[in-house]
């Protein structure tokens, strides 16, 4: 096998970024929101709910065009951005958004499930040994969550490096800039000749997800090896 | 006359359970007896400030806690009560020496002192799964010790034991209730009987 060319390295720091930053800036959102819906009763909580886990069922298509409205010239996001004279459209920035809209489900259920799952009668026994909420999060819930918070980020992760349609729509795919792996093996399968090139970055994309999922597993039974 | 260690008046509504507590204990270890199913746990909880009684007061020496028709109601970590509960709940996470330390309030120096009072000192380094029944009984009663509370809270302290490991635990508690003011639940007061100084039947 050849060394990697220039193109694919390129497309593979894209991926590597923009996966990276996704999922990073996804995670206190998805915190956030995982709290809660776990913790909290209001009156919205459906809706919330059903608004968290769009992406997962909408086409990503239209995820990406909704996207290109919020952000283009036009859109509220885009006017904002533009304010401080910075944009996101067909930036690697941009690319970072969409996959982390598109992680932002597959986030927020694992820190969800972890926080119902938790014994909050583990929290009430700190609180009476005079632990103020702050203490008692930092010191009991957080460490009880964090597989939760491990899978996120690794599920996160994955799905921010795997994510094709909603990107291609809303930044396009600029070698360099915004196109990750996907989108390069996609742009390969279009010319001819470019399937040799093709199947090399999807093993290689096969590879760097499995160890994401090996590396998942293994700090998982780590985080929670002192459970019961 | 001294103000009694606790003064407790309080209803309790938890779900389809409504009942109303009144005591006053004076000194050392008062037994809480009564069958399951009368609101025990709830009572010492309401005490610790976990659950909220829905009227009454509670208070602890000169020191209101809860005074629903005055509005107090102090939080549970500013009531400073060593709560050890029925299911133990040592956390899962930290080792039997980080349980033992986790109110902040002892040096390493208590901490060994306590554990070999409580016998588990080759356990300090351990992690709560480990542990016996008898064995983590102990450890949540020395980590509410620890904590230097003004009253201990017990919730079945004796359940679960073999009778040597009921006397070690009783040993502890007896120790305690000559300094501090000791509630303790059971539904058996035939093994607490020999500690105890007040009975109060609910």
């Amino acid at each position: 096998m050849t060394p990697l060319s220039a193109p694919e390295i390129a497309a593979i720091l894209v991926s590597l970024k923009v996966a990276g930053v996704a999922m990073i800036g996804a995670m206190p959102l998805a915190f956030a929101l995982a709290f809660v819906l776990a913790r909290r009763q209001f009156a919205g909580k459906p809706l919330l709910d059903a608004l968290v886990n769009l992406p997962l069922v909408l086409p990503p298509v239209v995820t990406g065009y909704l996207l290109l409205l919020a952000f283009g010239r036009d859109g509220w996001a885009g006017q904002a951005l533009g304010f401080f004279g910075m944009s996101v459209l067909f930036r690697w920035t941009g690319a970072a958004i969409a996959a982390g809209v598109m992680a932002l489900p597959l986030m927020v259920s694992p820190m969800r499930l972890a926080l119902e799952a938790m014994d909050r009668r583990l929290e009430a026994a700190a609180t009476s040994l005079g632990a103020s909420p702050r203490r008692v999060f930092v010191t009991i819930s957080l460490p009880l969550m964090l597989p939760g918070i491990i899978a996120a980020a690794v599920l996160g992760f994955a799905k921010a490096l795997g994510e094709f349609g909603a990107t291609a729509i809303f930044v396009s795919a600029i070698p360099g800039e915004t196109e990750t792996l996907p989108l390069a093996i996609n742009a390969l399968l279009q010319v001819p000749g470019g399937e040799a090139a093709a199947l090399r970055l999807a093993v290689l994309a096969l590879g760097i997800a499995l160890l994401a999922l090996v590396a998942a597993q293994y700090w998982q039974r780590r985080a929670g090896r002192h459970r019961v | 006359m001294t103000a009694p260690d606790f003064d407790v008046d309080i209803s309790l509504q938890r779900g389809d359970f409504v009942g109303r507590f009144s005591f006053k204990s004076t000194r050392h270890a008062t037994a809480i007896v009564g069958p399951s199913g009368q609101g025990k746990t709830s009572l010492l909880l309401a005490i610790a400030g976990l659950v909220t009684p829905v009227a009454g007061h509670i208070r602890l020496g000169g020191r209101t806690l809860f005074d629903a028709g005055a509005g107090i109601d102090l939080p549970a970590r500013d009531r400073n009560l060593g709560l050890v509960f029925q299911d133990v709940r040592l956390f899962p996470h930290l080792t039997v020496r980080a349980n033992l330390g986790y109110a902040g309030r002892a040096t390493p120096a208590e901490i060994a002192a306590m554990a070999a009072r409580l016998g588990v000192t080759p356990l300090l380094g351990r992690w709560p799964r480990h542990l016996s029944g008898g064995e983590a009984r102990r450890v949540a009663l020395g980590r509410a010790l620890l904590a230097r509370p003004a009253a201990l809270l017990l919730d079945e302290p004796f359940a679960h034991l073999d009778a040597a490991r009921a006397a070690d635990v009783m040993t502890l508690v007896a120790a305690a209730s000559a300094t501090t003011p000791v509630l303790l639940v059971t539904h058996n007061i035939t093994e607490a009987a020999s500690i105890v100084a007040g009975i109060v039947n609910v």
